[in-house]
């Protein structure tokens, strides 16, 4: 086994997809079009204000709420993989941080701006530096998001130099310049021992950073609402809660991810089955401690059914929402635990409907998280139209959140094209050997 | 060898920076310090002394400077009306006492309340409620305005200090500052705030006001609106607009302070104190701790009966929200 012809192929395997081939272009393409779509609906709102939107007086959060706590959620799987998995030497999650670390950094950033559409005046944005009150947990989350991203995109970035010195050298990769800018974004990388030791270092000093960050991103996310006492958010377990179910939706987006880059970019020796097994196991644990708070949440306040609890358990267990809320409960949650089980489901396609399945059932469960409890205030809701009574989303808000997911996809698209989608080097070190390491 | 050269150099350099900073960051502290002692040198200087009789018929003497003068000419500038909005009528506690027994759903307080804040119907600052405890208890009429907390979850909440706490009572809300999170909507258990989701009602015939916190307008596109306790009515001395409107003597508002409250109505003015003993006043929803300055008597021996054509629709609210 000569290691130097391993070490060329895996190079010019990980590096051929960085290429603007017609698929990429036709993808682009579409992409920004339906994104240019989306935000036309976004100019109407700006002008005429947020009542293009279904939100009123009573439910005055409903879609772009549910959307940032559901962005906020999927990003927190950078931490798990990168982070939990890598302290824990885990090897098999190695070559699978990059894909979580681009995720992460795509979500949590448009978290960001999707919290902007949400906002009654978000010309007054930079009023929260200007006026910003520590008492408010708008302002801890607009802090610790922007702390997370900033993270992110360092754990995105140090595991990534030596990779770009690689890339700067490749011939293959045109035009000039772009190799011209990898060379100085390797920050003259020659892969001394005393250069690998600065990086190792600062790489380990985020992993360990980033953990308390991200439990906090979205620990203060669930105290937007745990901070109020409306029946249904007023809960102590809000911030686990939340936590939990964060990494369930992360887990399902790695695994869509995966399975698109290992078919797209032929990666299929380096993306396997076993990772998919893995993942599949990942997603099942995950989701089982995400079980267990739900049972906690509808449970116990379900088994007493004091007063005000009683209207907004009953409308989710069986009244208007109530079929939301077991399809989410079943088809995203109980059902994929159960078909994960089976060794057979845990291939890549069963694996990519069933995370699909989770997903979307994650993001319907944030906005049944939020749109229940607010269209069941203490005091009876009298003399106003219909449509403040209950939630219906506009066609405009969905197109505005809907180019949210296009601009996440958009960012994730384009860095998977620009950087190897794997790490080369930790790539390299798990073909040429010690696969019995395997956990 | 190139390196060995360099290191005292840069040393050298850094020991600079970090002396001159540290004399910056001296003659700064001392320069604020004095600067501190002369402003307060020369605001003690004018400090004449005034005699003044207090709310309890008691003569004292204070500062000349700690009075602070009630002017009935409107400021000409935006940051004036911001800040007097903030601070309020000094040594009042305005207070609000409501008797659901007295009230028939006339529902003029909620028109008063319309006109003088240019709202939409469906967001009177003040709703009519048709309440029913359970299903034996008798129905009856609830005027529910902000409950102006003395502990507000909203207040808490707001990222920018755009609503806040005044010292004489109500929680207003500075429309020039309100970014539209909406998060005091969220925090607000008693459903008290409404939000501009489009352009206002009377924007054309608003426009070019200088806008006023006591009164709201002209109101702003993409931000709260809410009652204000008619904060601009209270700094004239005159009743809030719903209390006036009120033709069945709901309605009592005064100064805590005085222990007094005047009847909107009938301009009876009345001990607070006795008033809420001897009909057993409570406030809305207590247990949460919000401490609310709008105070209820029960609807007993009501003057007027229920009218049978609302009960059906205060029996569907109450499936909504008691079972």
């Amino acid at each position: 086994m000569s290691e130097n012809s391993n070490l060329d192929k895996v190079t010019a395997d990980l590096l051929k997809p960085i290429r603007f081939n017609t698929g990429f272009k036709l993808w682009m393409t579409f992409l920004l079009v339906s994104f240019a779509v989306c935000m036309y609906a976004y100019t109407i709102q700006l002008r005429e204000g947020l009542g293009v939107a279904g939100i009123r007086d009573y439910v005055s959060w409903g879609m772009y709420i549910a959307n940032f706590v559901f962005f906020v959620a999927t990003s927190l799987v950078g931490m798990l993989i990168s982070a939990v998995l890598g302290l824990l030497k885990i090897k098999w999650a190695a070559p699978l941080t990059r894909i979580a670390e681009i995720i992460a950094l795509a979500f949590a950033a448009v978290a960001g701006l999707v919290i902007i559409s949400d906002m009654g005046r978000p010309d007054r944005l930079l009023y929260l530096f200007f006026y910003g009150r520590v008492q408010s947990p708008i302002v801890w989350d607009v802090t610790v998001v922007t702390t997370y991203v900033l993270i992110s995109a360092l754990l995105l970035y140090f595991p990534l130099i030596p990779d770009l010195k690689i890339c700067s050298e490749n011939h293959d990769i045109s035009p000039k310049w772009m190799r011209k800018l990898y060379e100085i974004l390797s920050l003259g990388w020659q892969g001394t021992p005393e250069q690998e030791k600065i990086v190792n270092k600062s790489i380990k000093i985020l992993l360990v950073l980033i953990i308390p960050v991200a439990l906090g991103i979205h620990t203060v996310t669930s105290w937007l609402f745990a901070a109020t006492s409306r029946t249904g958010w007023d809960s102590t377990i809000f911030g686990p809660y939340f936590v939990t179910g964060a990494f369930v939706c992360g887990c399902a987006a790695v695994i869509i991810a995966m399975y698109f880059f290992r078919n797209s970019y032929k990666l299929k020796d380096y993306i396997t089955d076993m990772h998919f097994d893995k993942m599949g196991k990942l997603l099942v644990l995950v989701s089982l401690v995400y079980l267990y708070f739900n049972l906690n949440e509808f449970l116990v306040p379900g088994y007493k059914m004091k007063k005000f609890d009683a209207v907004h358990l009953t409308d989710m267990f069986a009244g208007e929402n109530a079929l939301l809320f077991w399809s989410i409960q079943l088809l995203g949650l109980i059902l994929p635990i159960i078909i994960l089980l089976f060794k057979k489901a845990r291939k890549p396609l069963p694996m990519l409907i069933i995370a699909l399945f989770v997903l979307v059932g994650g993001w319907f469960k944030r906005l049944i998280i939020i749109v229940p409890t607010m269209e069941h205030p203490y005091l009876p809701i009298q003399n106003v139209p219909e449509n403040f009574k209950i939630y219906k989303p506009t066609l405009i808000e969905t197109a505005i959140t809907l180019a949210s997911i296009i601009l996440v996809l958009i960012i994730v698209t384009v860095l998977s094209k620009i950087v190897p989608i794997l790490p080369i080097k930790e790539t390299v070190e798990i073909e040429n050997g010690d696969e019995t390491n395997n956990i | 060898m190139d390196n060995k050269e360099e290191k005292p150099k840069k040393k050298s350099r850094r020991d600079f920076i970090q002396q001159m900073s540290i004399v910056g960051a001296g003659t700064v502290l001392a320069g604020s310090a004095i600067f501190a002692g002369y402003s307060y040198q020369k605001k003690k200087k004018q400090g004449d002394r005034i005699k003044v009789l207090t709310a309890n018929n008691e003569l004292i003497e204070v500062d000349k400077n700690d009075i602070i003068k009630l002017s009935k000419s409107v400021p000409a500038d935006l940051t004036e009306m911001q800040k007097r909005g903030r601070e309020g009528i000094a040594g009042k506690r305005w207070v609000w006492v409501i008797d659901l027994s007295k009230c028939r759903n006339a529902r003029k307080c909620m028109g008063a309340c319309i006109g003088a804040h240019h709202l939409r119907p469906e967001q009177c600052h003040i709703n009519v409620l048709k309440m029913e405890e359970s299903e034996h208890t008798p129905p009856y009429y609830m005027p529910k305005p902000c409950q102006h907390c003395d502990n507000p979850p909203c207040v808490a909440v707001c990222p920018v200090d755009a609503t806040f706490k005044r010292p004489d009572g109500p929680v207003l809300i500075d429309n020039e500052r309100c970014i539209g999170c909406r998060f005091c909507i969220a925090a607000c258990p008693y459903s008290a705030r409404m939000f501009q989701w489009t352009s206002p009602l009377k924007e054309k015939e608003d426009e070019g006001k200088i806008y006023d916190v006591e009164l709201n307008l002209p109101e702003k596109k993409g931000t709260i609106t809410k009652c204000l306790m008619s904060a601009d009515r209270l700094r004239e001395s005159k009743l809030p607009y719903c209390v006036s409107a009120c033709p069945n003597g709901v309605y009592y508002f005064g100064d805590e302070n005085e222990d007094a409250v005047t009847n909107g109505t009938t301009k009876e003015t009345v001990r607070l104190s006795k008033l809420l003993e001897e009909n057993a006043g409570y406030r809305l929803m207590a247990e949460l701790g919000t401490k609310p300055r709008v105070y209820y008597l029960p609807a007993k021996n009501k003057s007027y009966p229920f009218q049978d054509k609302d009960k059906p629709e205060a029996k569907e609210s109450i499936k909504d929200n008691n079972i």
